[in-house]
């Protein structure tokens, strides 16, 4: 029955698809005609097609399959049918990565590269050196050098390609062609120069002078090939940047000059590029990029949709740093809302709703819900960012714009899409108090719908977190509990996690959640089980201390460090009791800052990135600054002389700059912070070419009370390399003495040498010495960042156990509150609370609630009422475990 | 960090693919030249699969999927898509799918269309390879590719060719020596 409605269908279409229904094994057969003679050209043309298709639609061959068809294929040289040789080519490049002892080839192949059939020689090389190795190429590279050069341009395109391909497996062979490459970037042929530039540059990378004599060279004597202009241009911004980030940019460099005149280009690629590079160029000045603008909006009205694509795609690029220099292009942009291209529609409307004013929002949100359905999740993300910016810049719009987003929160999509939408959500509940109650009521729809698990327990946990302190914290128990009913065992986990929240802050629902955990407790699951359990014995003791230790604050410590720290405890039996104290606290909160700003940026880039890229690279973020004390650790564990210092890393500071970066020794310090001991990690950086420095260590005077333990010095520090020296001191006695300024001295052993071996010229050195600025300890650097979410009921707890410390203080060199809360912040290094960093516009008066553990577990939490009148006025109250932490809080600030 | 990742690498590498399909969305010929992305021939069918339920519609020429950049054009029964990274110049890309589309559209005399393409698959194999090597843009000048891979009616042996190619090269032979 099937056969014989495909034989229809085939009717249909006219005799259908010759190749549809061949099978491997017996076009593997079919491949024994090769060997007949005399040769039939037009069958094996024919067969090996057929082979080439097979492998084309992704059929595998074995190895010995593939190695029989090579050799029977090889036997087609005989024949001297163009388009048979041809394919014969064709089918060596195919097979030369699967097939066994290509190399038989090596002779047939050179004696077609070197004839005089102009139709073999290009595809004869290319064919070749896809089957040659390192060795096999020293026999054909005279060869290689003169097809380079050949008159024929498709030959020397193909040599200029092949030896591209080649410099994976003999880079330094290829090295030796530069001369070669370097005559044919005369070419006259377009392609040749094209493939030439590249050559070129792919040899001289690494060698900025070269590249630049090159760039300089090239700039000069225009080049025909728009090809090669483009990849000038390429190198050109390369260079540009590289001096940028050397810090040595010149204001009218003659790189950026030539950028800019291929504006004028005859060619639109080139044009397109130029545009392009001064976008994207970081030292591109607003006035610079007007002439790119301008083209960009010429380009708009194009009648041919990839260019308007280029076009509008490059403009929502520059609306995000400079939205002004886009106004301009308003006009052009309003034309493309409606284009039939829905991508393009799609980048003019989030570009005007960057660059536009509130009054166009509405009209603008209209248009793009009538298409939004037939974009790819890709450029609906793009819509989403544009949204979460919008939010942030109009907070007065944001009912129009959540309705939008809830409605793309019903519509089908990925996860990444759902989660994208659900960020910009979150953000702006956080961001916008007004928005709160409508924003959660959204979420709690989607999630009676939501067939992602990660999503859906993120949704619970925020509900838990900001649901107890709505005006209805009721509203959301219902939503909460479906979860219980209907979802699988993650779910209801995060489920009965977030009921218990509502149980531990709202007194008159605990009955009722008291109820509901009860029956969760007869769950399938153990950890819903263990969990409804947990909570339900706390919250039964109604003793508000407990329940904000256990339920509201979670856990404080980072989870690496403690599976470190159980597993450490596990391996040595011991009758003592395991301390959680013991194990470093996480600073969360940042890396949660990082890893959503990350997601902004990677999702808020127009040129959507590659999406598992992004995810990676936040999960990096994540990551890494989690276990910053984690890698810093394992760092100094790895140096005998610290191995025997406590095991708890406190905190360790970010790295300080002791030098400027551009002279000949770059220091950076690092303070690391232990319960009885600071160490300051020294990374020393040797610029200089011809000195190898030796027992580099630091000199450090001491303010008093402050004792040097030990000094660890590096016993070797040749040029371009970084090493480390310690020093390790004991904290002073008395609290206030603890911050203090440091003088350092940077001394070592010189050593000159050879700058080409680095080898030093004699055993003889002389001791030199180099001034280095300043450590200062702060007390940001005896702190840990503890993120409270409950602030208003640890306060208040702490009433009672903790020493309470209060003053005033004027602020007098403080404009705003902004600027005061962010230098109190910095200067203390505690977290804020219940993001009372935020100064709400228009306020005078703020109060900031900050929180935080002092070295050796003292708990700081610091509350500061801000007034605003001629310079900030602060009131600060300080309530810690320690009276004596108290006091140095309120004696540093000052 | 993120801007450098716009700034383009200085490379020649520029083609991540070559995929000509037929009108269910089903491959003729695809070549994909960055190992990095698609590395399985499911995958990239797959890919082929989404491309195309994108593009079968609206003829919109320029498509950015699963971070590439992808343009296309289509004739009765073909689409033919070139894809680029999604930093890449839109236009190269398109000069490359231009090359490709106008080469075919000469090696089939013009008969743009599935059924055409499969009699001449060798060739089309041939032209592609012709335009892109690895990745590297070989040459983006339709006439010099179909000049590079030689058309065939001229050395069919007489045996081999049918009645009625006979009689059109008779015709052709006549015609020219009529016009000397």
């Amino acid at each position: 029955m099937n056969a014989f409605k495909r034989d229809k269908k085939e009717e249909e279409e006219g005799g259908g698809n010759p190749f549809q229904n061949i099978e491997k094994t017996t076009v593997l057969q079919e491949a024994r005609t090769f060997n007949d003679t005399p040769l039939n050209p037009r069958k094996c043309a024919h067969i090996l097609t057929k082979i080439l298709y097979l492998l084309n639609q992704g059929e595998q061959l074995g190895t010995m399959e593939a190695t029989e068809a090579f050799f029977a294929m090889t036997k087609l040289f005989q024949s001297r049918d163009v388009v048979l040789r041809r394919m014969v080519y064709l089918g060596i490049k195919e097979l030369s990565s699967i097939a066994e002892d290509v190399i038989i080839v090596t002779s047939s192949l050179t004696k077609d590269m070197t004839g005089k059939e102009d139709l073999y020689r290009a595809a004869a090389i290319r064919a070749l050196c896809s089957i040659t190795d390192v060795s096999m190429l020293q026999a054909i590279e005279r060869y290689m050098k003169q097809a380079i050069v050949d008159r024929n341009p498709a030959v020397s395109s193909a040599a200029l390609v092949s030896s591209l391909h080649l410099t994976k497996i003999a880079g330094d062979m290829v090295k030796r062609w530069v001369n070669e490459a370097q005559e044919a970037v005369n070419s006259d042929s377009v392609m040749v120069q094209y493939h030439a530039l590249g050559v070129l540059y792919h040899i001289r990378k690494s060698d900025r002078l070269a590249v630049t004599k090159l760039v300089a060279k090239l700039t000069r004597n225009s080049l025909k090939s728009p090809y090669a202009v483009c990849m000038l241009i390429r190198i050109a911004c390369k260079l540009l940047e590289e001096e940028d980030s050397n810090g040595n940019s010149s204001p009218d460099s003659p790189l950026f000059e030539f950028i800019e005149s291929c504006l004028r280009h005859k060619s639109e690629m080139v044009i397109y590029e130029a545009a392009h590079a001064i976008v994207n160029l970081r030292r591109t000045t607003s006035r610079e990029l007007a002439p790119a603008v301008s083209v960009l909006q010429l380009f708009c009205s194009s009648p041919k949709p990839t260019l308007r694509f280029a076009a509008v795609r490059t403009l929502n690029k520059v609306a995000m740093s400079h939205p002004a220099a886009v106004t301009a292009c308003n006009l052009d942009l309003e034309n493309l809302i409606t284009d039939s291209n829905r991508s393009i529609a799609t980048l003019a409307i989030t570009t005007l709703l960057k660059t536009g004013a509130e009054s166009s929002v509405d009209r603008l949100m209209k248009q793009i819900a009538s298409f939004v359905s037939e974009i790819s999740d890709e450029f609906k993300i793009v819509v989403v960012q544009a949204i979460r910016a919008l939010c942030l810049k109009f907070p007065r719009k944001h009912s129009v714009l959540m309705n939008f987003l809830s409605a793309m929160l019903r519509d089908e999509g990925g996860l990444e899409y759902k989660a994208s939408i659900a960020d910009t959500i979150i953000t702006i509940i956080e961001e916008n108090p007004e928005a709160k109650e409508t924003g959660l009521a959204h979420l709690c729809e989607f999630i009676e719908d939501c067939e992602h698990t990660s999503l859906a327990v993120r949704i619970l946990h925020l509900l838990g977190r900001e649901g107890p302190r709505t005006r209805q914290p009721f509203r959301y128990i219902r939503f909460i509990y479906n979860r219980v009913i209907l979802e699988n065992a993650p779910v209801r986990a995060a489920a009965v996690a977030a009921m218990a929240q509502f149980g531990a802050t709202c007194p008159d629902l605990l009955p009722n959640v008291q109820v509901l955990l009860a029956r969760c407790q007869m769950d399938t699951d153990d950890e819903v089980r263990d969990r409804a359990t947990y909570y339900h014995s706390i919250l039964e003791k109604q003793n508000k201390a407990l329940s904000n230790h256990y339920i509201v604050e979670g856990l404080q410590v980072s989870v690496p460090s403690l599976e470190r720290a159980l597993h450490q405890y596990t391996l040595n039996p011991t009758e003592t009791a395991f301390d959680i104290k013991s194990v470093p606290l996480a600073a969360v909160t940042p890396a949660d800052e990082n890893a959503n700003k990350m997601a902004a940026n990677a999702g808020g880039m127009l040129i959507t990135p590659a999406l598992p890229g992004s995810k990676a690279a936040v999960a990096a973020a994540t990551a890494n600054t989690v276990t910053r004390e984690e890698t810093y650790l394992e760092k100094l564990r790895a140096v005998p002389e610290l191995a025997n210092l406590s095991i708890s890393l406190f905190h360790s500071s970010d790295p300080v700059e002791l030098t400027e970066s551009e002279t000949e020794y770059v220091v950076r310090c690092v303070k690391h912070c232990f319960p009885e001991h600071l160490v300051l990690q020294f990374d020393c950086t040797n610029t200089l070419n011809d000195q190898l420095l030796e027992n580099v260590h630091v000199q450090l005077e001491a303010p008093d009370g402050y004792h040097i333990v030990r000094s660890v010095p590096c016993a070797r520090l040749p040029f371009n390399e970084t090493g480390s020296t310690y020093i390790v001191l004991q904290y002073p006695d008395e609290l206030p003495a603890s911050v203090g300024t440091f003088s350092a001295t940077l001394k070592f052993l010189v050593k000159d040498c050879d700058p080409a071996t680095g080898q030093p010229d004699s055993d003889e050195g002389y001791d030199d010495e180099y001034m280095l600025e300043d450590v200062e300890v702060t007390l940001a650097d005896q702190v840990q960042k503890v993120s409270k979410t409950n602030f208003g009921s640890a306060w208040e707890e702490a009433a009672s156990t903790h020493s309470e410390l209060e003053d005033t203080y004027s602020l007098s060199t403080m404009g705003t509150l902004e600027e005061a809360v962010r230098n109190i912040i910095n200067f203390l290094g505690l977290q804020p609370a219940e993001r009372s960093d935020k100064v709400p516009e228009g306020k005078s008066s703020h109060t900031l609630y900050l929180a935080g553990v002092f070295r050796g577990g003292h708990e700081v939490l610091v509350r500061a009422k801000l007034a605003l009148a001629e310079g900030v006025t602060m009131q600060l109250t300080v309530r810690s475990t320690d009276p004596d932490v108290a006091e140095l809080v309120t004696s540093t600030i000052g | 960090m993120v801007t450098e990742g716009l700034l383009l690498e200085p490379t020649l590498y520029t083609v991540k693919g070559i995929a000509i399909l037929d009108n269910d969305g089903n491959r003729l010929l695809a070549k994909y030249y960055d190992k990095t992305i698609f590395p399985t021939a499911k995958e990239q069918k797959a890919f082929e699969k989404n491309l195309f339920s994108k593009t079968h519609r609206a003829n919109a020429e320029v498509i950015m999927l699963d971070g590439l950049t992808c343009v296309y054009r289509s004739n009765v029964d073909l689409f033919f898509y070139v894809m680029g990274s999604s930093h890449e110049n839109e236009l190269i890309l398109m000069s490359v799918l231009n090359c490709l589309y106008d080469a075919v559209s000469q090696i089939l005399r013009k008969n743009v269309e599935k059924r055409v393409v499969l009699d001449n698959l060798d060739i089309v194999m041939l032209a592609m390879d012709e335009i892109c090597d690895g990745g590297i843009i070989m040459e983006a000048d339709s006439s010099a590719v179909v000049q590079r891979v030689a058309l065939r009616t001229d050395d069919i042996p007489l045996g081999e060719q049918t009645v009625a190619q006979v009689l059109q090269s008779a015709k052709e032979q006549l015609k020219w020596s009529l016009l000397k």
